[in-house]
């Protein structure tokens, strides 16, 4: 009984005037307004990166190499696509596969738009990886990555325009050596340019995000 | 419950314990030192080489040491350790003894230790099983299955 008394209590209190209603109704015109405005600020306002920005600290992209059947490939002819450059070497058995099967997961939830994405495993092991070898080892992860490989002089070129550290080690008896390398990759707008990095820390949701505004920028 | 009734259930109970116990030996099961949770290898094209991982899980009082891989499937086995280097690049090292300590367990992952199979002795594709030979310290030794899974698989 008595939590009725308490509700009937508030009711009374909370009766409305006409004037009330009028103000109550001007605010909410104006609330509505002022959102609509947000809205139209934020559609023509920077998109949100979720990984880290690199424009305009790298070479636009720029590389002439060999890839599946001895072709040459060069960056001209991934023009309108967002490329993710990865350097690496196909006798990693770990570090690598890892890599490029966590871009292919990647690649697998972009869905339809992973058509305007391409994965270039670029190798730094131009001793070993033939351009069919690299290719063969790209392939293996989707039908968007592609193996390229230089001469060891082109390598250490394309290495030092973006910053990539790489060595062969020592080899062993049977002649095997292992290959350090840096381990990001980086991402190439379809004009290009360079827009972002990819570190082995960052997740593959936000990878999908930055590369879904990438692939179709909003206007 | 009659005598003879009895003796049948008694003889039944105790072949079918030495059944077990010979099952179990055939398999190692009794004396296999770790448990292996969730072995599978990774695909590579071209004969390249690829990796193999699992979880060892040592359920014992003791810590026991992996020191030895092997396959019949491979001409060559090693346990390596992806690491990063202080400039952030990615190496790898030869891993000599594993230890798997009492209770615990060490995981054979991507981006960690992982088994690095080199010049498979006949051509294997994705679906298929190759077997892998622990080797401890103390002298035991456990077979694998691991089963062949396609190159972009994730873990």
């Amino acid at each position: 009984m008595s939590s009725r008394a308490g509700l009937g209590n508030r009711r009374s209190a909370g009766v409305r005037t006409e004037g009330d209603r009028a103000r109550r109704f001007v605010f909410a015109t104006l609330l509505v307004m002022l959102l609509g405005l947000l809205g139209a600020c934020s559609r023509h306002a920077a998109e949100t990166w979720d990984l880290t920005e690199i424009r305009g600290y790298l070479p636009d992209l720029g590389f002439s190499l060999k890839t599946g059947g001895n072709r040459t490939i060069t960056a001209a002819d991934l023009r309108g696509k967002v490329v993710l450059l990865y350097f690496g070497y196909t006798h990693c058995p770990d570090v690598c596969p890892t890599t490029m099967a966590k871009m292919a997961g990647v690649l697998h939830e972009l869905g339809a738009s992973a058509d305007g994405v391409r994965l270039l495993f670029v190798s730094v092991d131009p001793k070993r990886d033939t351009p069919a070898l690299v290719e063969a080892y790209a392939k293996a992860f989707g039908p968007q990555c592609i193996g390229a490989v230089g001469t060891a002089a082109e390598t250490e070129d394309l290495a030092r325009k973006y910053r990539v550290a790489y060595e062969a080690l020592k080899p062993d008896s049977d002649g095997n050596y292992d290959v350090m390398h840096s381990k990001g990759i980086y991402v190439f707008d379809g004009r290009g340019r360079a827009r972002l990095l990819i570190s082995d820390t960052d997740k593959s949701q936000a990878i999908v995000h930055d590369l879904r505004q990438l692939v179709s920028p909003r206007a | 419950m009659t005598f003879p009734r009895f003796l049948a259930l008694a003889l039944g109970l105790s072949l079918s314990l030495a059944f077990s116990n010979a099952h179990a030996a055939a398999t190692g099961a009794v004396s296999a030192p770790v448990e292996t949770v969730k072995p599978w290898v990774r695909w590579m094209p071209a004969n390249l080489p690829a990796a193999g991982y699992v979880t060892l899980v040592n359920p014992s009082k003791e810590d026991v040491v992996l020191a030895g891989v092997s396959s019949p499937d491979y001409a060559e086995v090693m346990l390596h350790e992806s690491y990063t280097a202080a400039d952030g690049s990615a190496g790898m090292r030869m891993v000599d003894r594993l230890t798997i300590p009492a209770g615990g367990r060490v995981a054979l992952a991507p981006g960690g230790y992982h088994l690095m199979l080199m010049d498979a002795r006949h051509r294997i594709e994705p679906g298929d099983t190759v077997v892998i030979d622990l080797a401890f310290a103390d002298g035991r030794h456990v077979s694998v299955r691991f089963p062949v899974k396609p190159a972009n698989t994730r873990s």
